[in-house]
């Protein structure tokens, strides 16, 4: 038995490069249940992270008691995070559950049935599209519903009603990744796999704590580094991470300037001659305005900018130029930072320079934030247009209308779809008077709360909240309709990597609850949309006949499922799209032929200039002829627009920690996962601590321009100038409103996005510090992570341990069968 | 020659775009991707007023001329508001970011007469940046304008 919450990765099983990863298997039961009180195992896959693992769910008299890993699933060989542990069953077994639909009566929420829930949204959304038309409906989803429910979703907004404002919280989290692939190689689609892990030599880590984000693909890396040839790992963060500790080049640089750093990695790369020029030629196109744009940043201007090491940039570089074989991950470090797409095209542009591009062990993983983030961006639920198409051509947009045998002409393809921060903008100004949110939660995760909170408040708006719980946003609902959770429900998704997994139903939902699916279709058949025949637009029944509808939609596209069935997906491994005719097994990684998806006909966009985010468009592309070369995207580095100053001299980020997830609508519920991380703190770094007279748990309160916060203080090793806040704490557990204490780090983030991706800017604002109370003892923060206690500076308090405890205890069992092999044919190459 | 002539129309034309950004980027302020973008932008025509100075230093700068000039290109002196009110606004600079396009496009044709290639080299770097600034307005008014136009209040 080992405790999961001290032990976050569990016991380590190293190998060397080129072999496989050995299989562990992690389980826990709920207290007093033993393994023979299993009735059933119930095959799923993990939706507490984006690393999409395979699990067992188990299942005693209709009861979730557990969960184990899959030993056979190419993900993860059989283990488990604490998340996936402790919150995937706990998180949503919960009497605090919502078992029947909400309405709301003279201001308050009151439960009541369906039909009338239903007949309320319905009566609100056809009054609004008879007089205002299709622009007044907007749709908010999510990164955790299924494929099929997204697919639902696309189409009711895209042929039933016909609006550009749907979008999901995958802007938050993805949206970075979807356009850097977008720009660099036609289309989204990961390039890289996991498996790349196994094969490395060298692994840089972009803005990505993979050793809290997923921690499942960390133990893979720990594995690596114990094993005989361990890889050199390079680590871009401001924060003294888990994974900083294990790098040999650790690039702590000031929040708002990894372009500057990027731009100074490419340049070195060009000077000291580490490029393949036969690929470049052969693949890509741009590279002389690459090089051009790169060439003020010296070694020297990238330390002067970014406060780094000049020596550290140089080795950084020839760690990457001379290895044989690299991988690159990227995450919210750079998508939720200022020219989050430039930096992420970036990471592109080293892997085109030296063609280290779908190769063994040369890999680039954009990583996503949520487990099902990348089906909301294949099915459009975030505005896109469904399977990868492309808005600006009209070919695209008819291959949809005939699939859905509705009018090309209702399909919203004049302009990009209107992404979150934009939709959330008209609600203010009271142009989309009709807004539905499911399964997230903007009023914690989104920039600027207190402006969140008023929109979400306005008169004018009809509120829809779908959720497993009364959220902080569900309080502002005008109908909220309960949904069955993981486990209740049955559908598939893709994890970062492209591998699909199929969840299945394992218990009944709580009262009334319902699946997401059930509902979309609920409201589309009340809302009477049609195809052209006058048949229903939605005719399905179950998840599968969904599934199998998407399978066409995809057929022929990047991402094409129409090799997969619900029955291959039984039993054995998830399985990595595209999987057709070509490649039924699966396809482990894309373009080792060098041929990228930018074909005009092909590509899911044109591009944009990175800086202004102007659209190429379709004359400037064809004339451009990509002819399947990747592009090399670059953008001059411009400074954040919002930089410390004499009132507000400190840097703001925000970020995560291992044991929750998101707003802890699930992880807050999890005893073990709660015990660790209870409650909010801020991180300063001991000159900053020193500065301000404040020492570990005094209470600061921390301001920006826009809002304040009052939390306990961590001293830990974070950059000098740099404060820390996690970003999961909410109200919902305080008072449900912010009226007593302030703590949600978003109160103080500035609204403002990327001009391509239009994620936001959470990870960097201006804030000043201010002491307020001595505090009782030391703050709450894990000692396990990053937010662990300085090792630096005089003066510590000893301060006990994060750990879990006899309930926390799981099983491991090393190495019971050999580890499973990922698209045979593919994996050696 | 009449070139410093057209060096003094595009000089002042960058002046009046440069300023106009700015009035846009304070009078949208809470449209953050206009209000950051306008202001970056600005920085780039001014900076274009600043490569063309040692061409003005050769050539000279004509700040009127015996042409009479018949459309009044001033620029921005207030920002509306609303939905409508910023459509209308973008869309007076992407007028004024027009006139500075085509002037340069002007320029370039009597750089290559005069096989110039210090002008030529200057051109080829601000009228692409004045291209892509007028690509990106046409980008940003072609969203907000089914909005503004059809469901705004």
């Amino acid at each position: 038995m080992v405790d999961r919450i001290a032990q976050i990765w569990g016991t380590r099983t190293p190998f060397g490069r080129g072999e496989r990863w050995p299989v562990r298997v992690d389980q826990v039961l709920a207290q007093g249940v033993a393994e023979s009180d299993v009735q059933r195992w119930v095959q799923s896959a993990c939706v507490l992270c984006s690393n999409g693992c395979g699990i067992d769910i188990g299942v005693r008299d209709g009861i979730m008691v557990g969960v184990r890993g899959r030993a056979g699933d190419i993900v993860n060989h059989g283990r488990l995070g604490p998340k996936g542990l402790f919150a995937s069953w706990q998180g949503v077994q919960n009497k605090d559950r919502l078992t029947r639909p909400l309405v709301r009566e003279n201001g308050e929420l009151v439960e009541t049935d369906w039909d009338t829930a239903m007949e309320r949204i319905v009566s609100r959304s056809r009054s609004l599209l008879d007089t205002k038309g299709p622009l007044s409906h907007g749709f908010y989803t999510s990164g955790q519903l299924f494929l099929e429910e997204y697919y639902a979703q696309a189409i009711v907004g895209k042929a039933g009603i016909g609006t550009p404002h749907m979008d999901g919280n995958t802007r938050l989290c993805t949206a970075t990744a979807a356009a850097a692939m977008k720009e660099s190689f036609g289309s989204d689609g990961q390039p890289g796999s996991y498996v790349d892990i196994d094969e490395c030599d060298a692994m840089f880590l972009f803005g990505h704590n993979m050793a809290e984000t997923q921690t499942v693909l960390w133990s893979r890396v720990l594995d690596r580094i114990d094993g005989p040839d361990r890889p050199r790992i390079v680590c871009v963060d401001p924060r003294e991470t888990e994974v900083a500790r294990h790098a040999e080049v650790h690039l702590a640089v000031r929040p708002g300037t990894n372009l500057a750093l990027m731009h100074g990695l490419v340049r070195e790369l060009f000077v000291n001659g580490w490029i393949d020029q036969d690929y470049i030629h052969r693949h890509t196109m741009n590279v002389d305005e690459l090089r051009s744009t790169v060439e003020p940043w010296t070694p020297e201007a990238v330390a002067d900018t970014c406060g780094v090491e000049a020596e550290d940039v140089r080795r950084a570089a020839e760690i990457f130029g001379t290895s044989e074989r690299v991988l690159s991950t990227v995450l919210q470090g750079f998508y939720q930072s200022s020219q989050a797409t430039a930096a992420s095209c970036a990471v592109n542009n080293l892997h085109l320079l030296r063609g280290m591009i779908g190769k063994a062990g040369c890999g680039i993983l954009q990583m996503n934030g949520q487990p099902t983030a990348q089906n909301n961006r294949e099915c459009g639920a975030d505005g896109d247009l469904s399977g990868f198409r492309n808005w600006e051509n009209p070919d695209h947009v008819q291959e949809l209308a005939e699939l859905w045998n509705v009018d090309p002409a209702i399909i919203p393809h004049w302009a990009p779809p209107t992404h979150a921060m934009q939709i959330f903008r008209y609600v203010e100004q009271g142009s989309i008077e009709f807004l539905w949110i499911s399964a997230t939660n903007p009023a914690v995760s989104m920039p600027q709360l207190p402006r969140i909170r008023d929109i979400l408040a306005s008169d004018s708006l009809f509120l829809v909240v779908q959720d497993l719980y009364l959220t902080e946003t569900a309080q502002f609902a005008d109908v909220v309709l309960p949904a069955a959770a993981w486990g209740e429900k049955t559908g598939t998704f893709t994890n970062v990597n492209r591998t699909v997994h199929l969840s299945e139903k394992a218990v009944e939902p709580p009262g009334e609850a319902r699946s997401d699916l059930h509902t979309f279709l609920d409201y589309s058949a009340r809302m009477g949309f049609q195809q052209l025949d006058g048949s229903p637009l939605l005719d399905w029944n179950q998840p599968e006949d969904a599934f199998n509808a998407w399978k066409e939609c995809t057929r022929g596209r990047p991402c094409d499922y129409t090799g997969l069935t619900y029955d291959k997906l039984r039993g054995g491994s998830g399985v990595p799209w595209p999987c057709n005719e070509n490649h039924p097994d699966g396809t482990v990684r894309l373009y080792h032929d060098g041929v990228f998806p930018t074909d005009p006909e092909y590509c899911e966009t044109y591009g944009h200039d990175l800086l202004t985010g102007a659209t190429v468009g379709p004359e400037a592309y064809k004339a451009m002829n990509p002819a399947g070369r990747a592009i090399f995207k670059t953008a001059p580095y411009h400074p954040a627009h919002e930089t410390p100053d004499e009132e507000f001299p400190l840097r703001y980020t925000t970020g995560r920690t291992v044991y929750h997830f998101h707003t802890r609508t699930k992880t807050g519920r999890s005893p073990q996962l709660n015990d660790a991380a209870p409650d909010a703190w801020v991180e300063m770094s001991v000159n900053d601590a020193e500065t301000y007279g404040v020492t570990e748990g005094n209470i600061v309160r921390v301001e920006s321009r826009r809002g304040h916060i009052t939390a306990p203080v961590r001293v830990s090793d974070i950059r000098d100038g740099t404060i820390f806040a996690p970003f999961h704490y909410g109200y919902w557990d305080q008072s449900g409103t912010p009226d007593t204490r302030h703590r949600a780090a978003n109160e103080l983030t500035i609204t403002e996005w990327d001009p391509v991706s239009k994620q936001p800017v959470l990870k960097n604002a201006a804030v000043r510090v201010t002491k307020i109370a001595e505090g009782t003892g030391p703050s709450p923060a894990p000692t396990t992570t990053a937010s662990r206690p300085a090792t630096r500076g005089k003066a510590r308090r000893h301060l006990l341990p994060t750990a879990g405890g006899p309930a926390a205890q799981a099983t491991e069992s090393i190495a019971p069968v050999t580890a499973p092999t990922v698209a045979t044919k593919e994996e050696q190459p | 020659m009449k070139l410093p002539v057209y060096l003094g129309l595009l000089h002042k034309a960058e002046g009046t775009l440069a300023q106009s950004f700015r009035q846009v980027a304070e009078g949208h302020g809470h449209e953050p991707d206009v209000h950051f973008l306008c202001q970056a932008l600005a920085d780039q025509c001014q900076e274009h007023q600043q490569a063309l100075q040692p061409i003005i230093d050769r050539y000279g700068e004509v700040d009127h001329d015996d042409e009479p000039e018949r459309l009044q290109a001033d620029g921005l002196q207030n920002t509306r508001s609303g939905p409508v009110g910023l459509l209308r606004d973008l869309q007076d600079l992407y007028l004024l970011a027009s006139l500075v396009d085509i002037t340069w496009t002007m320029i370039k044709q009597a750089a290559q007469g005069l096989r110039d290639k210090e002008l030529l080299s200057i051109v080829n770097d601000c009228d692409g940046q004045t291209s892509t600034q007028l690509k990106w307005l046409q980008t940003r008014m072609k969203q907000a304008a089914p909005q503004a136009l059809i469901a705004a209040k």
